[in-house]
């Protein structure tokens, strides 16, 4: 009963967007902006409004103490599944016209979850199945709210996931027997893809030219592929191989498309003079490798290589597990490849607000920016580090000594406890290939582990 | 200007050689190292300033070691930290090449009752992941099978040597899995009534295998005593023998608390030396496995937890809350090509609960004990097997950067796959 009424608070005193909070005393990552010891930061309206000492405490204003505690901008996932019932629409090599922003799902602990982690916004992306997989959505993380429209992060622009190497090929080449079953059919659904899209929109045009008397057949899979080639909306293509990614480079170029982040991209450090003349940015894992052939040839200092070339680079979870310690993460660059503390921290905060075109709203402590703010006992580049207090546009989604333990927003009021699960959530759900490998799921065990060792990394 | 023209020639056929020079491939070194004047971690005999002789592929000397260095490598290490090689006591390493590519995994036999499948004989010496691992200060690992109700024999290893007989740290143990009474994942739809006959009949099974086992031992007994020579092809029972007869404990997977339960009456009921390993919800009867004195093999920490309901850090807070309730932990990756990250783990876990000396000792002797090897692995004492690190500092700390490894005295080059990507790509060229 205790449960269901904290529930209904949270759900209630939570819903008002917009909050004022000072937060004392802290020792400020502006990340962009250098470290700033014992300073505070004024949240008004949801929006940083003042960073300096000794700011005076206004009525309406919550007080949070940080004394002795980091503060740092909300982290940014650029590539994750949580929040979503499906990820998927795998039944063709072009699927431009559907959005995971139609399944959004706030009721998700993983939310909550990654908020323990400081993690304030993640880039909700579909799968990867399809050569040009469908639109993804950019989240705020206000766990607690049931109303998925409430999730979406107004003014982010939209985006899209591609795809390049095994899993459209598996997917449709060896699935179905269609193209792509090789790298070089990729190339060609793109490059098809584009021109259909230049033709169909030339017909519109001519048609509100009045060029054409009748109007040509509204379609919205062409109609999405044409906003992308006129630049408005970003791509997030899946990614590994350093041929591949060259290939992708020279498909935009031909068709005019100058913006492009490469995610996973583990190979990307092969081509980082070319990466980073092309202007694209690259998405990556700390150290994830070889859980399938085309990632065999990693390296865990892909990250340094790439940002020492000039790259923007981000680390991303793609996984509901990694989301909660991507600080940590970043901290890996230290090991493999000496960045610096603002280097690594960007690669979680400022560099992927890039990626996804917040820049302006999200990704560092700065006047004006939306107020999501991690708090951390020990500096978050530690692997002692604690994460302590995570808010979204001022508003306090976790506080590691307020929160209960349980924190499920969708009670099975039958049973006392969830189910306990043999395997990691995110071994068997969240990967890229979700729902594809899910249609072949069977009962049995030996099956099951088959399938666990070629799904638990299928991103 | 003559001199200049020979000077550039000299750089020229320097600079023409040196990718030759880059590419040759660096070897481990045998001899004797005096490290000097370090911040020595023992581990079991507490922590201070002073050197190491490594000879003969053990700790030959600790303290001031004075000794004449002829032929001797002395190594300063000034402001450095020596600690023991981190064992990851669950692990697929060497096992699993390329997860994907099923015939590249060898951790998965057919059957259900095979515990005579050997890891040892499948490991591969010259896994790609394998340097990847100790250059992160991972020196040992137990190599284990799964898949099955009985799926083999696990393995300790070194991760230097060419062949299983360099390898091999002698403690082979059979390895287990409890009958679940989890579900398999969100896909496995049985009814809870299934769920439990499912279980029920697992154990049955289990139980005919062990009363089997039994008249077994006594058969081979028998025998011994009457130092008959018997005749026999039944590997599977061989295999058991040691366990039977009270000589090993059984490696046990089991993970949610039902299960934990059901797994200490029935250890009790069999008067089996048994150790646990994965123990997801040990934290919610961490009393009764400290009663019951079973050694846990935790991990990895770095976990959702495994229910919708439980705390966020559920999985990072599982293995101090057993070790403060009195339960021997280690700790494992229960990974492959990211063993690497056995460190963090025991770093999540010294932050969550479980202190930063608690969970050195579960990364090294507390694993050394649990495999019996405790004489020879797990902390720096005169006369064990020189697996050594020597760091800048914590081990567990993100960027902390291991700089010298030892593995039985070789002096391990800190080169893997990966770090020679870095190095031909950094700065690529053309």
């Amino acid at each position: 009963m205790n449960r269901i009424i904290f529930i209904l608070i949270l759900c209630t005193s939570t819903l008002a967007i917009g909050q004022n909070v000072l937060i004392k005393n802290g020792t400020v990552l502006t990340v962009t902006k250098g470290t700033l010891a014992e300073t505070d930061v004024l949240i008004t309206n949801g929006k940083i409004s003042q960073i300096a000492k000794n700011i005076r405490k206004e009525a309406n204003y919550n007080e949070i103490d940080a004394t002795g505690l980091y503060v740092m901008p909300g982290i940014i996932d650029a590539h994750s599944h949580i929040a979503l019932d499906v990820v998927n629409e795998a039944t063709s090599p072009v699927t431009a016209e559907v959005n995971v922003g139609d399944a959004l799902n706030p009721l998700d602990v993983s939310i909550y979850r990654a908020l323990a982690g400081g993690v304030t916004i993640s880039h909700a992306m579909h799968g990867s199945a399809n050569a040009i997989g469908g639109q993804c959505e950019t989240i705020k993380h206000r766990f607690g709210e049931i109303n998925p429209d409430n999730l979406r992060m107004q003014g982010a622009p939209r985006t899209i996931k591609f795809a390049l190497g095994e899993n459209p090929i598996r997917t449709h080449g060896e699935g179905s027997k269609i193209v792509p079953n090789t790298r070089m059919g990729v190339e060609q659904v793109f490059r098809n893809a584009f021109s259909e899209a230049k033709i169909y929109a030339k017909e519109w045009d001519d048609y509100k030219n009045g060029l054409r008397k009748s109007s040509p057949e509204y379609n919205l899979r062409h109609e999405t592929i044409s906003d992308i080639l006129k630049g408005n909306i970003l791509i997030h293509c899946h990614s590994y191989r350093a041929d591949e990614i060259l290939m992708l480079m020279r498909v935009l170029k031909d068709f005019g498309v100058s913006k492009v982040c490469f995610q996973h991209v583990n190979e990307g450090f092969k081509v980082a003079p070319e990466l980073a003349a092309f202007g694209a940015s690259a998405s990556v894992f700390s150290d994830w490798w070889a859980y399938k052939f085309e990632v065999y040839y990693s390296t865990a200092y892909n990250a340094a290589i790439l940002t020492r070339n000039g790259v923007v680079t981000s680390i991303n979870s793609d996984s509901d597990e990694l989301i909660r310690h991507l600080y940590h993460e970043a901290a890996k660059t230290q090991r493999y490849g000496d960045l610096s503390d603002d280097e690594a921290l960007a690669l979680i905060t400022i560099n992927p607000a890039k990626q996804l075109g917040i820049e302006k709203m999200a990704g560092s402590i700065e006047v004006g920016k939306d107020g999501d703010i991690a708090i951390f006992k020990g500096h978050p580049l530690s692997v002692y580090a604690i994460p302590q207090m995570t808010l979204v546009d001022g508003a306090i989604r976790f506080d590691i000594n307020k929160d209960p333990d349980d924190m499920r927003l969708d009670i099975n009021p039958s049973e006392k406890f969830s189910s306990f699960y043999e395997t990691d959530k995110s071994q068997e759900n969240n990967g890229c290939l979700q729902d594809v490998s899910e249609m072949l799921m069977q009962e049995s065990y030996a099956k099951y582990l088959r399938f666990r060792y070629s799904k638990n990394h299928s991103h | 200007m003559k001199t200049l023209n020979i000077f550039w020639i000299f750089s020229l056929i320097f600079l023409v050689n040196m990718p030759l020079l880059a590419q040759q491939v660096q070897k481990a070194k045998k001899g004797s190292f005096l490290l000097k004047n370090g911040t020595i971690h023992t581990i079991t005999k507490g922590t201070y300033l002073g050197d190491i002789l490594l000879k003969d592929g053990i700790i030959y000397d600790i303290g001031a070691v004075k000794t004449d260095v002829t032929n001797i490598t002395v190594i300063d290490c000034t402001g450095k930290h020596i600690y023991p090689g981190l064992i990851d006591s669950g692990s697929k390493l060497g096992l699993a090449e390329i997860e994907a590519v099923s015939v590249t995994n060898d951790f998965s036999e057919h059957g259900d009752f095979i515990p005579h499948m050997k890891a040892l004989t499948a490991i591969n010496p010259n896994a790609v992941a394998i340097p990847v691992t100790r250059v992160n200060g991972v020196t040992t690992v137990f190599a284990k099978p799964e898949g099955s109700t009985f799926p083999g024999t696990g393995a300790l290893v070194d991760l230097f040597g060419y062949s299983p007989e360099q390898m091999t740290c002698g403690s082979e143990r059979v390895v287990m899995k409890f009958p679940s009474t989890g579900r398999r994942g969100r896909w496995d739809r049985r009814s809870d009534d299934d769920i439990k006959k499912d279980a029920e009949k697992a154990l049955k099974n289990i139980n005919e295998v062990w009363a089997s086992a039994l008249a077994y031992a006594k058969i081979d007994s028998a025998a011994g005593a009457q130092k008959q020579t018997w005749v026999k092809n039944n590997p599977q029972m061989d295999a058991l023998l040691p366990i039977v007869k009270g000589i090993q404990p059984l490696f046990i997977e089991v993970n949610s608390k039902a299960d934990i339960e059901e797994a200490i009456s029935w250890v009790a009921q069999n008067k089996l030396k048994a150790v646990f390993m994965g123990v997801a919800e040990g934290w919610r009867v961490a009393d009764k496995i400290a009663k019951a004195k079973i050694p846990v093999i935790t991990g990895p920490i770095l976990n959702t937890p495994r229910r919708d309901n439980d705390r966020y850090d559920a999985a990072y807070t599982n293995a101090g809350k057993m070790s403060k309730a009195g339960v021997k932990v280690a700790i494992r990756t229960d990974n492959a090509e990211n063993t690497r990250n056995l460190p963090f783990n025991a770093g999540f876990a010294a932050t969550y609960g479980m202190g930063i000396d608690e969970a050195l000792k579960a990364v090294t002797i507390n694993a050394a004990e649990i495999f019996d090897v405790a004489d020879k692995y797990g902390s720096i004492e005169k006369g064990k097997i020189a697996n050594i690190l020597v760091t800048t500092g914590d081990p567990f700390e993100t960027k902390t950067n291991i700089e010298k490894v030892f593995i039985r005295g070789w002096n391990i080059p800190l080169e893997s796959r990966q770090t020679l990507l870095y190095d031909e790509f950094l700065e690529r060229n053309p």
